[in-house]
């Protein structure tokens, strides 16, 4: 075994270890927190590189690199519960992703966060974050990766509440856990149902694991209650804890609202790596979701599993539905969260229409250029005094030119701007794979019309942000900005915005190169990643035209965002949006994100906070109630009892004994005290015995 | 330690050292080192049978066998496997911390500490004694100190909720003693070794129908009827809906050092009466119930979970957590008692879901009374109040100890890597391939557990701070020592849980065995 797959551990385990030391050291020591969170994360992206390099050259019996680890955790029943974890190039590109990010997300943190008192338990929850997501990356079982899981949701739940005085950001994290928890509810049914199926939670095992052949012909031929196959109910279920955990619909309400935490927790968190960890749990549990009958014998041309057009369905319709919503938000973070959700969708659908190495490319630039955006948006943010409405902005490229350049190449490759920039080519091979999909064509068009949307709200966005003129000075403070961080300067807001330091310039710089190159990695010419994934390219056959075609669109959605943002711009915050004057009502369902928050206020909320109180009612006034009467009845009985005692017994036993005092009054008089009397008695009894015992006897 | 009478001495050190205490009216100050001494001294011998314990073995050890009454049966018989040596690990563990929790209070502490060790007496005698006889006293003697407990040192309704308390519980017990004088009756044995025996081999509804046969009556129903009996008993005490109208009135009016006992422990006293009699006594009258049980477990899970939620107080709030968590308890084990013919490996899964129960029964037992610790801290710091709004935002003023209370909280509500996770999760892992059905139904329960705690600390400990509170002190140093130790033990069972598990899978092999007719 290679030396590196023994050590694996060390990648999650390094941040750990730096949460435990900065959570534990009693002065809160800020250079010592920073750097060891810097250190361990830096250490893992070394460590992560030679991982990387080591699944290069070898290959596998089955063509790809995969080794794994595992040992014992507990035992039950005579029987051991393994973990472990495995290394294989789905590993290594996520771990070497996460790590890189997280490095220049870490970095940047130092200068966004250097004003706050609670710096280092920022960087402790930041650690421990790194920690859960890698744990994930590399788990090898479907347990190991649940506790990973929750520990990354319960960092997001900290850090979404980082702010935890803010009533809105306490809200914030408590709706976040909870919506990803109705999600892990599904995950884990799933995982013990697949535990009972296929007797182990190993994905892979030398043959025994869960995903490998000999488990999932077992299981495919099973039928569940409903009559689908064993493994599409428990691929449903776990996808259940992905649709959580990825913001898709209709559990994507969460994500939104986590921008509520510093905007580095938002690059990392929530675009670049844990919401991710959906689609990732997808990829890695893709046989169990791909598999059908038809394509266990061998017959490819069958139609997909249902579990993955499921998948294709929902990352479809969130694509579209949360694009449309982020063209109606004026907060910078917000149209960000909505396109992430968006993209999220995409990846799913490329998941489920393309397979992994589809679904994985997009993750992975994405991961790149939305981290990107987000820390150029908290760069603006931080430039602009913590404001962050989009219709206070403008003019920022003359203030800021590092970010705004930097900005500017996110917001293309987020586009799908040609050739140039990753996330034109990932998307594209998205749309090329949903063209062919041979269920149906809807998954198609929605991606290209979410594809016009996305570049249409970033041409918004950027237009607002960076041209025209600065909006934010003249305004009154009257009308301020949806939520302005750390409460800090408001004698700050007329001041004019500033660029921001190299500690947070710099990795935007390197965050904008990797935007550019990585998408000539998985081009249809060269293929690299896709090969390295092993999954080797259909035919690119009809690549061109498609890319003609989506090169249009895109070019539409700028132009049109230009064209209605940028060429005439607003001259105060307070005008109305140029859509809102066009289509009032629409425009104020897609504000209000159709809705899906009062939607949910008003029915499952409500039905459980209706149901608490019934229970609460069942529980004092029935259950509590029967008791009580039960306990009068016996209170009235005993009153009863005590009524007969003392009227009935008592009374019975007083007249008694008034008659034996009665009788002992009469019986006293004889007690006179005098012996002549009692001698007299005696002498008559004497004689009285003697005349029996001479006469009695005869007669 | 051969021979020697280890668990006999467990049981008479506090109950002597009871007797002791309860004479020092005149030095309370050392009366209370001298019980704290005692039930350190217990927890000392507790780990020497540890760690002299056999883990491989799922026989009974340590045990001790007398004859006592012999004509009627009578046999003075101990013995401890897995189980009962988790059991006593954790009442020697709980004890402690809850007279340490009382430490500063000097209202007649001297009958206080008294009255703590005739009930971790009681409980010892409990969870050791395997001939109902002595088992009964125990059981009892268990509910007078507690009784007491509540009475003198309660909250404003102490007297209505102690007496609730007990008439409630003692309505169990009389189920509980007329249906094992049903079975002496019926077998002429108290033991309940001897009595699973022959229930293992079937006798025992046959040997009842002989003894009381009614004319109409028919074999199995008056079984039944015997096994609803005993079952109220334990129903009782566990609590399973609806029975449980007693406890949240109990904990909340108990102070809450005496709350952690009532939660920490005695609430085990169900569910370990569910397990070492009920379900090896009748097994097969446990089988013609199972569906209704089964949801019956369900109901308990979901309604005790949603009931916490609408409660503002935080001792009741817990108090409904604490009916949940004993919830997964009852699913597992009546799931674990079914006859599953059509599930892989039945073994394996009543195994899981019997060893998450004994798990479960352990870590909310550290878990449930470290929280009612905390708020007994809380409640110390504010004057009483304890009500869901009568804080906020107190994290600013108090972090150590939101974030000590905190890894208790997320403890209690299954977070991985704490000790509660491991023990849901076997539960799950074992229920849901035996009773799919109402398992998932169960997730509903842990799903409103989450929903609760957080929104507890969201009021209390976010937002923005209540000036009130802006003097709040944060926990001392003395203070530190009592939480810190439990708190490591809660990240030691959840990341490495072989340290529970070892003790107690070799018990739970057998018990499946015993279940399997």
């Amino acid at each position: 075994m290679n030396w590196i797959v023994q050590y694996l551990w060390l990648i999650p385990a390094l941040p750990l270890v730096a949460a435990g030391i900065i959570a534990v050291s009693k002065q809160p020591h800020r250079k010592l927190a920073a750097s060891l969170a810097i250190g361990s994360m830096g250490l893992g992206f070394v460590l992560s590189l030679m991982a990387f390099l080591a699944t290069l050259g070898h290959h596998g019996e089955h063509g790809q690199f995969r080794e794994v680890y595992n040992f014992n955790w507990l035992q039950f029943g005579g029987q051991w519960l393994q973990l472990g974890w495995v290394l294989d190039p789905l590993t290594a590109v996520m771990l070497m992703m996460v790590t890189f990010v997280g490095s220049l997300i870490f970095i940047f943190s130092i200068g966004y966060m250097a004003h706050d008192q609670n710096f280092t338990r920022f960087f402790c929850f930041l650690s421990l974050f790194a920690a859960g997501m890698l744990g994930v990356v590399i788990a090898n079982s479907l347990l190991l990766l649940f506790i990973s899981w929750e520990l990354v949701g319960l960092t997001s739940y900290l850090l979404i509440g980082f702010w935890y005085h803010k009533p809105s950001a306490a809200a914030a994290a408590k709706k976040a856990f909870i919506t990803t928890r109705i999600g892990d509810m599904g995950l884990l049914l799933g995982m013990v149902w697949l535990y009972a199926q296929s007797g182990t939670l190993l994905f892979y095992d030398g043959g025994k694991g869960c995903l490998e052949n000999d488990a999932l012909v077992r299981m495919v031929a099973q039928t569940a209650a409903t009559g689908m196959a064993v493994t599409t109910a428990i691929g449903l279920l776990i996808f259940l804890g992905a649709v959580g955990k990825s913001g898709q619909l209709p559990l994507h309400v969460w994500l939104p609202d986590a921008m509520e935490g510093p905007t580095p927790v938002s690059a990392l968190i929530h675009a670049a790596t844990m919401v991710a960890a959906g689609v990732f749990l997808v990829a890695r549990v893709f046989p169990l979701m791909e598999v059908t009958l038809d394509s266990l014998a061998g017959n490819a041309d069958g139609l997909p599993s249902t579990a993955l057009q499921v998948v294709t369905w929902v990352g479809a319709l969130t694509a579209f539905f949360a694009a449309t919503i982020a063209v109606a938000q004026n907060d910078i973070k917000r149209i960000l969260a909505y396109s992430t959700v968006s993209q999220l969708g995409y990846m799913m659908m490329g998941l489920g229409v393309g397979g992994v190495a589809i679904g994985m490319f997009h993750l992975i630039t994405h991961a790149f250029f939305k981290a990107l955006l987000f820390l150029g948006s908290a760069s603006v943010i931080h430039g602009c005094h913590e404001h962050q409405d989009i219709r206070f902005m403008g003019g920022l490229k003359k203030f800021m030119p590092v970010t705004f350049l930097t900005y500017a190449i996110g917001m293309l490759a987020l586009a799908g701007f040609p050739l140039f920039f990753s996330g034109f080519w990932s998307k594209d091979e998205i749309l090329h794979a949903a063209h062919g999909w041979s269920v149906s064509h809807w998954p198609f068009y929605l991606g290209c019309a979410g594809a016009l949307l996305t570049a249409f709200y970033m041409t918004r966005q950027v237009a607002l942000v960076f041209f025209g003129s600065y909006r934010g000075g003249h305004s009154h403070s009257s009308h301020r900005s949806g939520s302005d961080l750390k409460s800090a300067d408001t004698s700050a807001h007329s001041k004019e915005p500033h660029e921001s330091p190299a500690v947070m310039t710099v990795p935007l710089i390197v965050l904008a190169a990797c935007a550019v190159l990585l998408g000539f990695l998985g081009t249809p010419w060269w293929p690299a990643f896709q090969g390295y994934l092993g999954q080797h390219h259909g035919s690119a056959g009809g690549v061109v035209p498609l890319m003609v075609g989506s090169t249009l669109i895109v070019f539409a959605g700028l132009g049109l965002g230009w064209w209605l943002y940028a060429k005439r711009q607003r001259k105060t915050a307070d005008e109305p949006d140029v859509l809102e004057v066009v289509r009032p009502d629409i425009f104020a369902l897609l504000r209000n994100k159709y809705f899906f928050d009062e939607a949910y206020e008003k029915t499952v909320i409500a039905l459980h906070a209706w149901f608490a109180r019934a229970c609460d009612f069942l529980d004092r006034w029935v259950w509590g109630g029967a008791v009580m009467l039960v306990s009068a009845i016996t209170v009235g009985l005993s009153w009863l009892y005590r009524a007969t005692d003392e009227f009935v017994v008592n009374l019975g036993f007083d007249a008694g004994c008034k008659g034996i005092r009665q009788g002992g009054d009469g019986l006293s008089k004889l007690h006179t005290g005098r012996v002549q009397n009692y001698l007299r008695v005696i002498g008559v009894a004497l004689v009285v015995l003697i005349l029996f015992l001479v006469w009695g006897r005869k007669a | 330690m051969n021979g020697f009478p280890w668990l006999t001495v467990l049981t008479l050190v506090p109950l002597i050292g009871g007797v002791l205490v309860v004479g020092m009216g005149g030095q309370k100050q050392l009366a209370r080192k001298l019980t704290l001494g005692l039930s350190l001294l217990s927890l000392g011998i507790a780990l020497l049978i540890w760690k002299n314990f056999d883990a491989a073995s799922g026989d009974l050890q340590f045990s001790e066998r007398l004859d006592w009454v012999k004509s009627l049966g009578i046999q003075y018989h101990l013995g401890i496997d897995g189980l009962g040596l988790l059991m006593l690990l954790l009442t020697a563990i709980v004890t402690p911390l809850s007279l340490m929790a009382f430490w500063h209070n000097h209202d007649r502490s001297h009958i206080f500490g008294a009255l703590v060790l005739w009930l971790q007496a009681g409980l010892f005698g409990t969870f050791t004694a395997l001939n109902f006889f002595h088992w009964f006293i125990f059981w009892e003697l268990g509910l007078i100190p507690a009784f007491f407990l509540v009475k003198f040192w309660g909250g404003p309704n102490r007297g209505p909720a102690a007496t609730q308390f007990f008439v409630y519980t003692m309505v169990g017990s009389i189920g509980l003693l007329l249906a094992f004088l049903a079975l002496r009756l019926a077998t002429g044995s108290f033991d309940f070794i001897e009595l699973a025996a022959m229930a293992k081999r079937g006798e025992i509804s046959v040997k009842l129908g002989d003894a009381l046969g009614w004319k109409s009556l028919s074999y199995s129903t008056l079984a039944l009827l015997v096994f609803g009996l005993a079952f109220l008993g334990f129903a009782v005490k566990v609590p399973v809906i609806p029975f449980h109208t007693w406890l949240p009135v109990a904990y909340s009016e108990a102070p809450s050092p005496v709350t952690m006992l009532l939660t920490g422990v005695m609430s085990k006293m169900g569910v370990y009466g569910f397990l070492r009699i009920l379900l090896p006594i009748f097994p097969e009258q446990v089988r013609l119930v199972l569906t209704p049980l089964l949801w019956l477990a369900v109901l308990t899970i979901v309604l005790s979970a949603c009931a916490a939620f609408a409660q503002r107080d935080l001792k009741r709030m817990l108090a409904y957590s604490s009916i949940n968590h004993l919830g997964y308890c009852l699913l597992a084990m009546f799931a674990a008692a079914g006859a599953a013919t059509m599930v892989n490996q039945p073994e394996l899964q009543k195994a899981a879901a019997l060893n998450g129960v004994l798990l479960q029964m352990f870590n909310h037992g550290l878990t449930a009374s470290v929280l009612f610790l905390f708020v007994t801290l809380l409640e110390k710091r504010s004057g009483g109040l304890r009500g869901l709004d009568d804080f906020g935002g107190i994290r600013k003023v108090v972090p150590v100890f939101t974030g000590l209370m905190g890894i208790s909280l997320f403890s209690s509500l299954g977070l991985p890597g704490l000790n509660g996770f491991v023990g849901e999760f076997l539960v799950f892992k074992g229920a849901f391939p035996l009773a799919p059905w109402t398992t998932a139904v169960a997730t509903i329960g842990l799903l409103v557990t989450a929903v609760f705690l957080l929104t507890l600390i969201q009021r209390v400990f976010c937002g923005p701070l209540n000036e009130k509170w802006a003097k709040l002190p944060d926990l001392t140093a003395s203070e530190l020592w009592l939480v810190i130790p439990s708190t490591v033990l809660m990240f030691v069972v959840g990341i490495y849980p072989q340290l529970v598990l070892g003790v107690i899978d070799a018990t739970v092999v057998k018990l499946v065995q015993q279940l399997n007719f």
